[in-house]
């Protein structure tokens, strides 16, 4: 592996990381959108992810959960599980949650039943087809609907919701997950001022008992994280440390200005 | 009309009128006298309750999960010919070579054992259980590889087609060992029941409609369930789906058979009724007409669909009957006139329409 600037350079030998990329590259038509990208997700980490359009924030999640599979390198869950082998279903029943860029929830269900068909549990088809309402279950969905706010639109259709509601619904559906680590893709899009601060606050009270990666252009968001932040540019690592710093670094501000 | 979670308005307003109509064309075919239902009547209407029951089997992979089968026609002729080679077991020695074992199309082309695949179809109780078995397990194997690869949308319609399209290829050789292209026919007798007396049919008439009833409340409890949820989240948003860690491939796996099952028990139904089934059961035009009976009758509404299969098969009755030359004319025009003006189906306007007289107000608004 090629030493990248300022990487945090070699594990120590007590680090747990919950995921670990090294040497990580993927092509698309020749075009290298990941390219020998490696990271290390401590447990509990917050971490943000920012970055020019097309840098490769989404592709990097892509990987992580199993959509794409990448040409080199590898992906370790846990020190090992060898997320390369595995698929979207098998990585979010290890507990990796994810969020997308563009907002999806389920348009035909109630909010509600988009968060009940969220939560942790069996996924089998039987499991399903015989599946029974428990009161455990009805008393966690009223509580994340207190949390993403949309108790009051519980019956209605989400296809009905407005853009910014329907980040929350999906918020509240990975919250649902009960993931152990979550990738959060652009989620103040749609958002005002104030609910841009809420959804900061919520990914920081998160973090801690789980691991979350955030991409987002939004800077005040990712000031008010107020944690390490992961620059990429043009597939690699560019930068990585504080906010601060990093937005001092020449290269930064040079990709930024750049474009 | 209390609503639970099976029986909804309109499926109760739709069974009641099925459980009329199984009372009320056996009495006025058997009992009152001069006959005011022919029995022709009563083997149609037989034959349209099959439809029914097809319609509903490819609602629930079209309409709930987003998989538009070409394939259904050849669930249904699997289940027809399997019903098939048991009546044709049946006539026994009564067939015109009068060969105990063999059908005479096998003594025909000059054959002298009954083939492997044959045996034990003089059992009624083999036979039907083929008549689920064999679709089921062509829609498990077929479906374990689309669905595992990843096949959808269009792609996928074209390999059903293909599939029911090489089918009747092959059922159409008389090496196969299914009659060729005559098929099978000349059936007398079902479990000693004679197939051409008024009784019989009223009977397979009566059946079908218990059929269409228990496959629309099996429909309705597999859509009502959380799986059937599921099955909307992966029409809706497969992708979404697979990252909340559901398998979406099992599950289009476990509707897929399910409703090939329930397309081969309709087949079963329908060919003693019909009094044949050949390989022109496999044709593509067949496989399409069931798609025009759910769109038409109103797609994921279960039954709406089976509506549909009831409206356009009398319609095509009817008109086939006047002008023979028109009816896929006006099949094409009523589809297009459907797909535009009717987006919801018949049910949908129906519906619709009933709304806003019990509000009294001509809004749109059911349509939003
Ligand atoms: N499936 C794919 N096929 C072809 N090219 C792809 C594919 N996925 C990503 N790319 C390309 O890879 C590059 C990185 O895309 P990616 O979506 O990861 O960027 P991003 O950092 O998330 O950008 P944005 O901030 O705009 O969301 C882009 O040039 C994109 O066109
Ligand atoms: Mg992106």
């Amino acid at each position: 592996m090629s030493q990248q600037p300022h990487m945090i350079g070699g594990l120590p030998p007590e680090a747990q990381p919950q995921l670990y990329l090294d040497g990580v590259s993927r092509a698309f038509d020749g075009f290298k959108a990941i390219n020998n990208l490696s990271l290390v997700i401590e447990r509990g980490e917050l971490r943000a992810v920012i970055g020019p359009n097309g840098a490769g924030k989404t592709t990097m999640m892509d990987i992580i959960t199993g959509k794409t599979r990448p040409d080199t390198g590898q992906v370790l869950w846990e020190q090992s599980v060898d997320l390369t082998m595995l698929d979207e279903a098998d990585t979010a029943q290890l507990g990796i949650g994810r969020k997308f860029q563009k907002p999806t929830v389920f348009e035909n269900h109630t909010v509600e039943d988009n968060l009940a068909l969220a939560l942790k549990g069996d996924r089998s088809p039987f499991a399903a087809l015989f599946y029974r309402a428990a009161a455990k279950e009805a008393a966690r969905i009223d509580e994340l609907l207190g949390i993403i706010r949309l108790g009051d639109l519980r019956r209605r259709i989400a296809g009905s919701l407005s853009h910014g509601q329907k980040q929350w619904l999906e918020i509240g559906m990975l919250l649902a997950q009960d993931p152990q680590l979550l990738l959060v893709d652009e989620p103040a899009a749609g958002m005002t001022d104030a609910e841009t601060m809420l959804t900061a606050d919520l990914l920081k009270s998160i973090a801690g008992a789980r691991s979350v990666i955030v991409v987002e252009h939004d800077m005040d968001f990712v000031r008010a994280l107020d944690c390490k932040v992961t620059v990429l540019h043009q597939g690699s690592v560019l930068a990585e440390g504080r906010l601060d710093a990093v937005s001092a670094m020449p290269e930064v501000i040079e990709v930024y200005l750049g474009r | 009309m209390a609503a639970s979670r099976l029986i909804d308005r309109r499926m109760g307003i739709f069974l009641a009128g099925l459980f009329v109509l199984t009372v009320a064309v056996p009495v006025g075919n058997l009992w009152i006298a001069g006959q005011p239902v022919p029995t022709y009547l009563v083997a149609l209407i037989g034959k349209y309750l099959c439809y029914a029951l097809l319609a509903v089997a490819l609602d629930l992979v079209w309409g709930y999960c987003g998989i538009l089968s070409l394939g259904h026609g050849a669930f249904f002729a699997l289940g027809g010919y399997a019903m098939g080679m048991y009546l044709m077991r049946e006539i026994g020695a009564r067939g015109v070579y009068a060969n105990p074992v063999l059908p005479d199309f096998m003594v025909f082309i000059g054959w002298k054992h009954l083939p492997w695949y044959w045996l034990g179809f003089d059992h009624f109780w083999l036979a039907a259980i083929m008549v689920v078995a064999v679709p089921g397990a062509l829609a498990f194997v077929f479906g374990w590889f689309a669905f595992r690869s990843r096949v959808t949308g269009v792609y996928l319609s074209i390999i059903t087609q293909a599939m029911t399209y090489a089918l009747m290829l092959a059922f159409f050789r008389n090496e196969m060992g299914f009659g060729g292209n005559n098929g099978l026919t000349d059936f007398k007798d079902i479990l000693g029941f004679d197939l051409a007396s008024h009784e019989t049919k009223v009977g397979l008439m009566m059946l079908s409609a218990v059929a269409l009833a228990a496959g629309l409340l099996l429909a309705r409890w597999i859509t009502t369930s959380r799986l059937g949820k599921v099955l909307v989240c992966l029409r809706d948003a497969e992708s979404r789906t697979r990252f909340l860690g559901y398998r979406v491939e099992h599950y289009k796996l476990f509707i897929f058979t399910v409703s090939a099952m329930m397309a081969g028990v309709a087949g079963a139904l329908y060919v003693p009724q019909v009094g044949i089934i050949n390989p022109s059961e496999f044709s593509t035009a067949n496989s399409i007409e069931i798609v025009i009976w759910v769109a038409l009758g109103g797609r994921g509404t279960l039954v709406g669909a089976a509506l549909g299969a009831i409206l356009v098969a009398g319609a095509k009755t009817l008109l086939t009957g006047w002008f023979p030359e028109l009816w896929l004319f006006a099949l094409g025009a009523l589809f297009v006139l459907v797909t535009i003006a009717l987006p919801n189906g018949v049910l949908g306007a129906l519906e619709g329409g009933i709304g806003r007289l019990r509000r009294g107000t001509p809004t749109r608004e059911a349509e939003a």
